[in-house]
């Protein structure tokens, strides 16, 4: 099963090679890992999505506590919680299929960043199906490249994660 | 006044009451040695740095302080990942200083330059670049609080040049303040109170003890828990020490190569309480077959490592010393005598075992048997002598037939396995007790890994004693070969070596041999009664096998025995 596990590390150097390096000498799987510093800037919070059977992510979740950078875990799965994704898309826009993909774009209340003759750039935010979406809906027209963010999640409601 | 990094270093040690530093110099840390010269601090001169974090890992299985070492940049530095890998398997507080090249030149390829906070990352509890040398003296308490506390590890802190050469006001911190660590060491009292329910309703418990037990100092907690509750109790290789091996509770080591008695004890327990141990594979065999029909409660300060290799019913993460002390206090004692009685049946069918399938070997008459050797020297040794063991038959021979009576008394590789940890461990014990008999039972192929520390316990005078049981064979790797491959001995026969009498004397120890079995005694009374560093050669049987042995992956309830 796949979970969105938030950290939350002291902002110092060598912490993200600690994580990843967690994950690879233990051959846990990461999906996709985000990580930005927050409000306090002695703090860094990184999103990782990996995936296994529950004893698998019980001991990821362990593991990453017993770091000594880490000051807090916390799975998504086990609280209510909003998670978002970025995406860029360079989609091929033809005279044909201009019209198509903007009103594609305007249905997702995406927008187009960047525009060429032949191509537009359009930037999505949402949930993980959501950006999954959009993406089979640009693909017949050509998608030239994409990047995503990996997700980033939040628990819902004013408790905080400190 | 103003202090340089490297005054820093040594005032900072000194106040964590390091009192032995085993080291070695070199370009990057000049600046340190210089210092050194004259301070108050004993520093103990390897020959190699992989000898160095050995030595600092005995001295701190044999005293439970912190070791202490000092290497270069560069080669000096890689030299101690085997040291700091075997100490992080086992759990062993150590703390690595490292020179590094000056700050401007990192990254730069430049003359013995290496990362090794990248390279020890995952072979540290923690690692440190120093960056700025008023961050040192916190850093250095930091190191030490966290080798020392929680589960213990080694932690390195790597120290540029120009670190050590900049000079800041001295000031060394009181306490630590670390938001992100905050290890458990009481037990929740909800979850004591269940094992001691679980506890008290079984019929057929078996305490399965590891080295966590001795890390904790609980050993005595341990003998008073088994001994009031009269529960069979047996150790890991790691947990050896932590339970008198004369008592009739004792079932000695279970696993791979543990007694019968034990390993059928875990099959068929009722309840298994996992003392500070951790499920590895050399004592779990086939984890499905692993204490089948048992609940199981496991005490382990290590989060991490309940439930990591098998399903627990009654966790309790805290200090075993905390944990055992609490479960005694909670268990009334009305309940004691009725328990005991209804725990009579299962004590007698462990006797039973233990007298079907004692742990034996079958006696040569014109050649010496490695165990018989291992029997004498535990005969002749005293409560009071420190063992050490290299890898493979050596460590489990010593395992099987030495009577450990103390924690503390026995310093092996067991996570790790590192051939040629024996020998500079029992040097770093000997400098922590200069008149205590050290004594490292090793084998031919091992001993060679270190062998240039015989030197430094010559110019030390660190009286060690090396017993080798020498059968020409990289043993253990044989015995596989000979079960499991066919008898193809490939690459595992040791044709070549030195006259081991002669290559003491080379150092100037003294070195004996025993070739026949009455000679055995003999030389081992020789051996102990001679000032400074021995060798005892042992010319053993060439083809002896560890037994019982369960094969690799199979349920530990099916042992090839004698």
């Amino acid at each position: 099963m796949r979970h969105t596990i938030s950290v939350l590390v002291e902002n110092e150097f060598g912490v993200l090679s600690r994580v990843s390096g967690l994950f690879s000498g233990r051959g846990f799987n990461i999906e996709s890992l985000c990580v930005a510093e927050t409000i306090d800037p002695e703090t860094s919070r990184m999103t990782i999505v990996t995936s296994g059977n529950e004893q698998i992510v019980e001991q990821i979740k362990k593991q990453l506590h017993k770091l000594i950078n880490v000051i807090k875990v916390i799975d998504h799965q086990e609280i209510d919680s909003l998670e978002r994704e970025l995406a860029l898309i360079k989609v091929t826009a033809e005279a044909e299929t201009r019209a198509e993909i903007l009103r594609i774009v305007d249905i997702f209340r995406a927008r187009v960043v960047d525009v060429t003759q032949k191509s537009y750039t359009v930037e999505i935010t949402g949930d993980e199906n959501k950006v999954a979406a959009i993406i089979e809906m640009l693909r017949p027209m050509g998608i030239k490249e994409l990047v995503r963010t990996g997700k980033v999640a939040m628990g819902r409601g004013s408790k905080t994660a400190k | 006044m103003k202090k340089t990094g490297a005054q820093i270093l040594l005032e900072s040690l000194r106040l964590e009451g390091a009192d032995i530093i085993f080291g070695y110099p070199g370009g990057a840390v000049l600046d340190v040695y210089d210092e050194l010269f004259n301070f108050p601090i004993k520093h103990i001169l390897v020959r190699h740095e992989q000898a160095a974090v050995h030595a600092a890992d005995g001295y701190a299985r044999a005293t439970g302080r912190p070791g202490v070492c000092l290497v270069t940049s560069g080669p000096g530095a890689t030299n101690t990942v085997t040291g700091i890998a075997t100490a992080y398997m086992d759990s062993i507080p150590i703390v690595v200083f490292s020179g590094q090249v000056p700050s401007a030149l990192i990254g730069n390829d430049a003359f013995q330059e290496a990362d090794i906070v990248g390279i020890t990352r995952p072979c540290t509890k923690h690692n440190y670049l120093v960056k700025d040398v008023a961050d040192l003296a916190r850093i250095i308490k930091e190191a030490f609080y966290l080798a020392t506390t929680g589960r213990p590890g080694p932690v390195l802190v790597d120290i540029p040049k120009d670190v050590l050469r900049a000079a800041t006001t001295f000031h060394y911190p009181d306490e630590v303040k670390m938001r992100s660590y905050n290890p458990t060491y009481k037990g929740h009292p909800g979850q004591i109170v269940k094992a001691v329910k679980l506890i008290l309703k079984s019929r057929q418990p078996v305490a399965y003890v590891g080295g966590g037990t001795i890390l904790s100092e609980a050993a005595l907690e341990l003998t008073e828990f088994s001994r009031l509750l009269t529960i069979p109790t047996t150790t890991t290789l790691m947990g050896l020490g932590a339970f008198p091996e004369d008592d009739p509770l004792s079932m000695g080591m279970l696993g791979m190569h543990g007694t019968y008695r034990a390993n059928m004890a875990v099959t068929e327990c009722d309840l298994l309480i996992a003392i500070g141990a951790r499920f590895d594979d050399r004592v779990t065999g086939n984890l499905e077959k692993f204490a089948p029909n048992a609940k199981i409660i496991h005490i382990d300060i290590d989060p991490t490592s309940i439930s990591k290799n098998v399903k627990v019913d009654v966790p309790i993460v805290g200090d075993v010393k905390d944990v055992l002390g609490n479960i005694i206090k909670t268990i009334v004692e009305e309940d004691i005598e009725a328990y005991k009685k209804s725990l009579q049946p299962w004590n007698k069918q462990i006797h039973e075992w233990k007298a079907t399938y004692p742990l034996a070997y079958k006696k040569k008459k014109n050649i010496i048997n490695p165990q018989y050797v291992v029997e004498k020297i535990s005969e002749l040794a005293g409560e009071d002598a420190i063992i050490s063991t290299e890898v493979g038959q050596n460590q489990m021979w010593t395992a099987q037939y030495y009577k450990f009576m103390k924690p503390r008394t026995f310093l092996t590789s067991g996570g790790l396995g590192t051939m040629g940890y024996g020998f500079p461990a029992a040097m770093g014990a000997q400098a922590a007790f200069p008149d205590r008999l050290v004594i490292d039972i090793a084998g031919d192929g091992s001993i060679q890994m270190n062998i240039q520390e015989l030197a430094t316990v010559m110019q030390y005078r660190l009286p060690v004693k090396i017993a080798i049981l020498n059968n020409h064979f990289l043993g253990m790797v044989r015995q596989w070969q000979e079960l499991f491959y066919d008898k193809k001995y490939s690459y595992t026969c040791m044709q070549v070596q030195p006259d081991y009498v002669k290559l003491a004397e080379a150092y100037g120890a003294k070195g004996f041999r025993a070739t026949k079995v009455e000679e055995v005694e003999a030389v081992i009374k020789k051996g102990f009664a001679t000032d400074g560093p021995v060798i005892m050669e042992f010319v053993v049987a060439k083809e002896e096998d560890v037994y019982p042995m369960v094969p690799a992956g199979a349920p530990i309830s099916e042992m090839l025995l004698v």
